[in-house]
């Protein structure tokens, strides 16, 4: 398994594959966790920090899980590759942005990944297409245990995993959902929601990352707290507001529908006109589009198009992508021409 | 330094959580009083019954001044301005401090949920059944059945003070 393997693969949370897939992206856990005795990544110096790597990846050696995946150190990618684990959304900008002693483990599906050093020693992140955190936490509470016959983790009796930062201290365990919702943004019901999960203590944010606008019509929810309810508590939780969400995103589908099919399949012919025949696009409106004809396909409006490709394109048309399939740096004005070749090319344009 | 909200002379210096990021709050006195009975109001009613918020106990300003991990140096200080614990002994080094910031972020101050496999059974035990009494005390303050809860909270308080 090389790095370079994965440009032409799809991870499997793109699949298109697991409950709700219309609406459901994918869903996605993250376990910190931290070695006892050592100091977190923040205290820790460049001998410590590679002894944490060695420590972790000799543990990992003996796992069955971790046996197909591979072993990145951060330093020893360029920018390119680094980004393009980014936007894989298999690393974070801050691992990548201060590399010394950070390491990063993926397996081949890219279902499970971990990042060694960041805010703290492990974070352990399985993620999988389709709407399903309760098989997630089986994958992830697993892995946990393999690990943890190994290492010792920083655990307290009244505060339990103990993390850099107290956010995440006690279960340290942050669930969180990827939700396509165009139906909610069109009918301007969408603020509506996200106020509504904000007073229940979650999260949403976009696609492209923490900090990001929504893009896409995409938006991604977690649960905020960690301490206080066991992971298994949590889990229902967030599984009985993204529920609530994607009964929400179906009624206004409908009524979309019933009151203005016509305008509907104007915009997305529309966006499946413009994806098809675009010579230069721009990151922005291709994900728009996409969004549209994601949609469209889900309301089987279009029917020659598997929604696995569109999935897919979100993913490949961002720039370390598009430089990696090409195979050199590419700057922004060749980036949005290989951008609309590549479309055309996955969606049989002209 | 300024006020947050009035531009008046900050100081007092909270930590808030918004959308997962932590950031200082720096407030006159005016504005920190209003806060905080916003806070009061997050801890909540049984907490304050139950006797567990660490509210008698709320550490003065110049108290963590030189507060400092032994382990790792980390002084309490830089924790606040840079929102990161320097290691797992932090934890027990910052105790009082990070008590009420843990309960401000979580509405909680107990830990539910996984111990590491490797747990000795008995730690193990005694982990089930301090989380077990926490349950039990909220059902008792919730059914208003305070004796009990005064009994729970006793022995809870027993059993945390010989953990330490
Ligand atoms: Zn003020
Ligand atoms: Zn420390």
């Amino acid at each position: 398994m090389k790095l370079e393997d994965f440009i032409h693969n799809t991870g499997q949370w793109l699949k298109g594959t697991g409950a709700y897939a219309n609406i459901v992206m994918s869903s996605r856990l993250r376990l910190a966790r931290n070695l006892a005795k050592h100091p977190f990544p923040n205290k820790a110096d460049k001998k410590e920090l590679l002894a944490i790597c060695e420590t972790i990846k000799a543990a990992m050696d003996e796992i069955p899980q971790f046996k197909d995946s591979i072993f990145l150190k951060i330093q020893d990618l360029d920018n390119v590759d680094r980004q393009f684990l980014i936007e894989r959304h298999l690393m974070s900008h801050e691992h990548a942005a201060n590399p010394e002693g950070k390491a990063l483990v993926v397996s081949k599906e890219e279902i499970l990944s971990v990042m060694i050093n960041e805010e703290d020693h492990m974070r352990i992140q399985v993620m999988e297409s389709g709407f399903n955190l309760e098989e997630i936490w089986n994958v992830a509470t697993t892995i946990d245990d393999e690990l943890a016959k190994k290492l010792d983790f920083a655990y307290s009796m009244q505060w339990g995993y103990l993390t850099a930062c107290p956010t995440n201290t006690g279960t340290a365990m942050r669930g969180s959902v990827m939700l396509h919702l165009p139906a909610l943004v069109m009918t301007k019901q969408i603020n509506k929601v996200l106020t509504a999960i904000s007073k229940l203590n979650f999260a949403s944010r976009g696609f492209y990352g923490e900090g990001t606008q929504a893009s896409g019509n995409f938006y991604q929810i977690s649960n905020q707290v960690s301490m206080g309810h066991s992971e298994q508590d949590v889990i229902q939780n967030i599984n009985g507001l993204i529920r609530q969400v994607i009964e929400q995103e179906e009624q206004a589908r409908q009524a979309l529908l019933l009151q203005n099919k016509p305008m509907l399949e104007d915009k997305i012919f529309r966006s499946y006109g413009v994806l098809k025949n675009a010579h230069i696009i721009s990151s922005q409106e291709t994900v728009e589009l996409l969004s549209m004809l994601r949609l469209g396909i889900d309301l089987q409006i279009i029917k020659d198009i598997d929604q696995k490709i569109i999935n897919d394109l979100f993913i490949k048309i961002q720039p370390a992508h598009l430089q990696k399939l090409e195979g050199k740096k590419l700057n922004a004005a060749d980036r949005d021409r290989k951008r609309a070749s590549l479309i055309r090319q996955k969606i049989g344009g002209n | 330094m300024k006020c947050d909200l009035c531009n008046k002379k900050a100081t007092v210096h909270l930590t808030e959580i918004v959308d997962e990021q932590m950031t200082e709050m720096h407030l006159c006195e005016d504005c920190a009083r209003e806060k905080s009975v916003q806070m009061e109001q997050q801890f909540g009613l049984a907490d304050l019954l139950a006797g567990l918020a660490d509210f008698g106990k709320q550490v003065k300003k110049d108290e963590s001044v030189n507060l400092k991990c032994t382990n790792c140096g980390m002084s309490y200080e830089d924790f606040r301005k840079f929102g990161r614990l320097g290691c797992s002994e932090c934890y027990p080094s910052f105790k009082m401090h990070l008590a009420t910031l843990l309960k401000k972020i979580h509405g909680a101050n107990q830990h539910f949920g996984k111990t590491p496999v490797k747990m000795p059974p008995s730690e193990k035990k005694k982990i089930e059944n301090l989380q077990d009494m926490k349950n039990k005390l909220l059902d008792a303050i919730q059914s208003e059945n305070f004796e009990l809860a005064a009994q729970l909270r006793d022995q809870i308080r027993n059993l945390e003070s010989k953990e330490k």
